[in-house]
């Protein structure tokens, strides 16, 4: 037998026999690694996954006609969405404007499609249902304050037909709008509604777009539709997307900073756990110098038996990390997350390391001192 | 010729004086004992005689070498060279088997070999316990044990702190029969110990009394057994445990 077999088998010996002692060490690594993997996988992820959440929250271009009192006709809307690649295209909803009374109050009434707003404005808060069928409406939270609407009520909406005379329809309030913005004072319906009591098809005043693309594709999109739909004006809203960049910024620094102070947490709990485990075994230290054993290679036993420990408590805390990861980001983002392979020799390392250096200081104490007084007494 | 000559030497802890200018010699082959009331510095001077503590004051001249005169890492390499232990406590590495633990001395001094640590555990009898665990062992067969360790690296010289100090009657017996065995091979003992009857076997006893040498008794049942020891035919120059073949390093 060489002497790295002999070696290797008083590693495992040490682990294997010592399992119970072991065990905790194994599970102070292992939960330093499944905290570190697991909020390193969500660091990573959440540009990509943030990135995506936020491209989709809200328009981030918008068309409308070049002239005042013009309006976008249905064909001009199929070009339009034709000249944006498809793939990028999240939603493209069309807002058509009537003024309208109720309870002779003045106030602006929208047709437009309740599938795209999802798209498009994700962020619209409803209170019951969103309108699915003719007759019904979605009134915003103001609106219906002013007018005493509720879910599920009656209301009656005037509107100025063809030659000048008021007609009313009523409708029925499938739900209610808050969304912060001026979209509460309006009224909701669908295209169809507001083509028929209006009893004109009079084609958009505004499309809001939510395209997948970056700053400069999208503004280069724009230039493009823009030259070649003279009758259209498309701008870019930057309203969201601005935002974008400084709101991941923080939140990553966030999750950056709680996985330092996490990581030096479990930094200290593995190196105490191991310091204990070590000095547990100060007369092991003694009795293995007293048989002529040098410091050097009673530190490479420890040093063998810290990077097992090490690499063992860090493959469990990949997978466990990886769980965590993702049960996070599935509760907290409502996605999966990615598995990083580049995780996988940082953690390791990193277990190791820390495995190690917790059983230096300890094993370096214990070797410093002669070894008849480590042995003394029982 | 002196395989070890003590030197006035004393150890201070303190204002304790745990050893107060002690000298004496052992010659290559003798076996010695030493006794005394406890705390009256046995331990102290065998440990020092180990190089596994320091002398305050004096010299220690083990085979030619002035071990009080070596640093920390040249006493390891003495240590493991020329040195056999065994402790009362007998310090066995629990995860590790008998066998193991026997390998472990080879280990740090040249080469593991199991089949020269499985002889050394038949020698002390203990050849069907030799995959046991320290915890399986009762006390006399984990102080076998430890005396197969002490001998696998053949040691100039073998160092014993109350060897039988927590054993029964019949495992004392076994001990110093193996005991016996090394010395008409050669080998040179230092046995600490209580035990008038331990004692009675070696050819001399030192006996201290507060850190003094009290008085050193030849055991007249040896005769002049200092000259019987075999000078240049040490049991290592004949070849190590005799049958058990030749040692690897030397
Ligand atoms: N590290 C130490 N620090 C202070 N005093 C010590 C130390 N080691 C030993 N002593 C003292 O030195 C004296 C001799 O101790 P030693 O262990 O040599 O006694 P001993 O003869 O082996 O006793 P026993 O038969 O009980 O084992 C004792 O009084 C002890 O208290
Ligand atoms: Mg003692």
């Amino acid at each position: 037998m060489n002497k790295r077999k002999m070696y290797l088998r008083m590693i495992t010996s040490s682990l294997m026999r010592r399992r119970s002692r072991m065990i905790i060490a194994l599970l102070a690594v292992a939960i330093g690694a499944t905290i570190f993997f697991g909020l390193a996988t969500i660091y990573i992820d959440i540009p990509q996954q943030m990135g995506q959440e936020f491209r989709s929250y809200g328009a981030n271009m918008i068309f409308l006609p070049s002239e005042d009192g013009e309006s976008i006709s249905d064909e001009t809307a199929d070009k339009l969405k034709g000249s944006i690649p498809e793939n990028d295209l999240v939603g493209m909803t069309p807002f058509r404007y009537e003024n309208v009374r109720i309870n002779e109050l003045p106030f602006m009434a929208a047709g437009t499609d309740f599938e795209q707003v999802k798209k498009t404005a994700p962020y619209w808060y409803i209170t019951g249902n969103t309108p699915s069928g003719e007759g019904e409406v979605l009134v915003g939270k103001d609106l219906a304050d002013t007018v005493g609407a509720g879910e599920g009520s009656e209301i009656f909406i005037k509107i100025e037909t063809g030659n000048d005379k008021m007609e009313e329809f009523t409708f029925t309030v499938a739900g209610i709008l808050q969304t912060g913005g001026n979209e509460e004072e309006y009224v909701f319906m669908s295209v169809a509604d507001m083509e028929r009591i209006s009893g004109t098809k009079e084609g958009y005043d505004v499309f809001e777009c939510s395209i997948r693309q970056s700053a400069q594709e999208l503004k280069a999109l724009s230039d493009k539709i823009g030259s070649e739909n003279p009758g259209v004006t498309p701008r870019l809203v930057k309203r969201v997307a601005e935002s974008e960049g400084t709101v991941l910024t923080k939140l990553q620094a966030l999750v950056l900073l709680v996985t330092i102070v996490v990581l030096g947490l479990t930094m200290v709990t593995v190196a105490t756990t191991m310091m204990a485990v070590v000095v547990e075994r100060r007369k092991e230290i003694g009795l293995k110098k007293a048989l002529g054993a040098s410091n050097g290679s009673i530190t490479g036993d420890f040093l063998g038996e810290g990077f097992f420990l090490g690499l063992f408590g860090g493959g469990i805390g990949i997978g466990l990390g990886f769980l965590f990861a993702h049960a996070v980001s599935l509760n907290v983002f409502s996605r999966t997350v990615f598995f990083h392979p580049v995780l996988i020799p940082i953690t390791l390392g990193i277990s190791a390391g820390v495995t190690i250096l917790a059983c230096l200081i300890p094993v370096r104490r214990a070797t410093d001192v002669d070894p008849a007084l480590v042995l003394k007494g029982e | 010729m002196n395989l070890l000559e003590v030197k006035n030497v004393s150890k201070i802890y303190g204002n304790l004086k745990a050893l107060d200018d002690v000298s004496f010699n052992v010659k290559k082959g003798e076996w010695v004992a030493i006794m005394g009331p406890s705390g009256s510095g046995k331990s102290t001077v065998m440990n020092i005689i180990g190089g596994m503590d320091t002398a305050s004051e004096g010299t220690v001249i083990l085979d030619g070498v002035d071990i009080t005169k070596e640093k920390d890492k040249n006493l390891t390499n003495i240590r493991r060279d020329k040195i056999g232990l065994i402790f009362q406590q007998f310090h066995l590495i629990n995860y590790l088997t008998a066998v193991e633990n026997v390998m472990v001395a080879q280990y740090y001094h040249s080469m593991p070999d199991e089949k020269e640590a499985l002889a050394a555990l038949e020698r002390v009898g203990l050849k069907e316990r030799a995959r046991h665990l320290p915890a399986q062992l009762s006390g006399g067969e984990q102080q076998r044990c430890c005396i197969a360790r002490a001998l696998i690296n053949y040691p100039a010289l073998i160092l014993a702190d109350e060897p039988t100090g927590n054993l029964d009657e019949a495992n004392e017996k076994k001990v110093l029969e193996i005991f016996k065995q090394l010395h008409d091979e050669g080998a040179t003992l230092i046995v600490v110990t209580h035990d008038i009857e331990v004692a009675e076997q070696a050819q001399r006893t030192i006996v201290l009394e507060h850190g003094r040498l009290a008085k050193i008794v030849e055991n007249e049942a040896f005769g002049d057994s200092g000259a019987n020891a075999p000078e240049e035919e040490g049991y290592a120059a004949k070849g190590g445990l005799g049958q058990y073949g030749k040692p690897k390093r030397r």
